[in-house]
């Protein structure tokens, strides 16, 4: 029987929710709602031990994080680590993501975690880390499951793996030497592509360069002294009584807020609706995501123009990459109309 | 979103907790914060201490604005 240790996070060990996130990391062999999931999955391998780690606590104190991770291990017998599976909840994708990717690294064992596409995750540790391809939410934790704990059955069992489509994961970009069964030469294929690609007609490429989306870089502020500066948060700081009503997750509108004359954002007047952080610290001093006190300052010390009469806000919990650049280009728009030189950014 | 807006010209200093994704997503400017429930708050300190740090994010955060890189570049601040 060959060992799996499981690596999931607050949430999923049944430790609490947003208001656990600080929780620091903890070993434990008793079973839980995933660990069940997968053993009863899994074939000739048994989850032995689960840690459980704050989503927070490991994107924070990482290098604490991963310590006790590795430390544990390194007392412990395993064969393969299963992380996960995240869905589409970022902090807990960069988690597995690192999570598997130091034990491959460090033990030289296989490590496998499940994503949504949408979870920043993929993009992060795709090329080093086999990622199945997962649900968006815990609703798909069965299924998700199965895909991994049919993967690790067979590759555990020495089997020969297919190629990432195949098997359900994100291609890693690694290029593998295979022989097509009962497929014409590589000669004839590329003839026959290249007479497609003549004649207009659709064909699939067997070697996908990979596409990067990347901004240009713009260019620098000049002199800040006379430079307007607008914010923008995806924290989901709103007037108290939320008036575009922004979604607390997966949201799909902005608001824009006139901070005039104000000279901090007073607690009571602002708070925020995100639902996915514990909202006690900001609700009591929404500066802390909103930093409306701390750019006053500036205007007074010279260092900027002036802080723009406006504050832009969405909620950046479930929200789709779709959705967000969509928003992006909305609120961009009127940056534009109202004659914004730059932008700080605020995600939490 | 910090990719969307600065498409339009504008530079933008992402403050975030989680610098590998904002790298990742792909913004250029990027200033870490403090955490991810507040990113530029720390219950723990007097009200002193922390609006100074506060001051020393959004300060390093003007900055990179004024800064011509030529990559993703990432800054850090003593958070005191």
């Amino acid at each position: 029987m060959k060992k799996a240790v499981l690596y999931i996070n607050q949430f999923f060990g049944q430790i609490g929710g947003e208001d656990k996130a600080d929780f620091e990391p903890e070993i434990r062999t008793e079973e839980n709602g995933v660990s069940q999931a997968l053993n009863a999955a899994l074939k000739d391998i048994e989850v032995t031990h689960t840690i459980i780690c704050g989503d927070n606590y490991m994107g924070s104190r990482q290098e604490e994080a991963l310590a006790f991770v590795t430390g544990q291990l390194e007392k412990i017998d395993f064969d393969v680590v299963i992380a996960g599976p995240a869905f589409q909840a970022g902090r807990y994708g960069n988690a597995c993501g690192i999570v598997c990717k130091t034990v491959q690294d460090k033990f030289g064992k296989p490590a496998i975690t499940s994503m949504h596409e949408e979870n920043p995750g993929v993009d992060l540790f795709r090329n080093d880390v086999i990622i199945m391809k997962g649900g968006k939410s815990a609703a798909a934790m069965k299924k998700d499951i199965a895909k991994m704990a049919d993967y690790l059955n067979r590759k555990l069992a020495g089997e020969t793996m297919g190629c990432a489509d195949d098997e359900g994961y994100f291609g890693r970009g690694l290029r593998h030497q295979v022989w097509p069964q009962g497929e014409a030469p590589a000669s004839k294929r590329v003839i026959d592509m290249l007479l497609k690609k003549l004649h207009g007609e659709p064909f699939v490429t067997e070697l996908p360069i990979p596409k990067s989306d990347r901004v240009p870089i713009a260019a620098p502020v000049k002199d800040l002294s006379h430079a307007k500066v607008a914010i923008v948060t995806s924290g989901g700081v709103v007037p108290v009584d939320n008036p575009d009503r922004i979604q607390s997750a997966s949201a799909t509108r902005w608001g824009r807020y006139d901070i005039n004359g104000m000279e901090r954002l007073e607690s009571g007047v602002f708070k925020t609706i995100h639902a996915g952080y514990d909202p006690a610290v900001c609700d009591a001093n929404p500066n802390v995501c909103v930093p409306v006190d701390a750019m006053r300052d500036m205007e007074k010390k010279g260092k900027i123009g002036e802080l723009h009469h406006y504050f832009y806000s969405t909620v950046g919990t479930g929200t789709t990459q779709a959705e967000a650049t969509r928003m992006g280009n909305e609120i961009a728009s009127k940056l534009k109309e109202e004659q914004v030189d730059a932008v700080l950014l605020v995600s939490t | 979103m910090t990719k969307a807006i600065e498409r339009q010209g504008f530079p933008v200093t992402q403050i975030a907790n989680l610098t590998p994704i904002a790298k990742t997503v792909g913004a250029n400017r990027i200033v870490q914060s403090f955490s991810i429930p507040y990113p530029m708050g720390d219950p723990k300190k007097t009200p002193e201490d922390e609006f100074a740090m506060r001051e020393r994010i959004v300060e390093k955060a003007l900055d990179a604005l004024t800064q011509d890189i030529q990559d993703q570049t990432i800054y850090k601040v003593d958070m005191g």
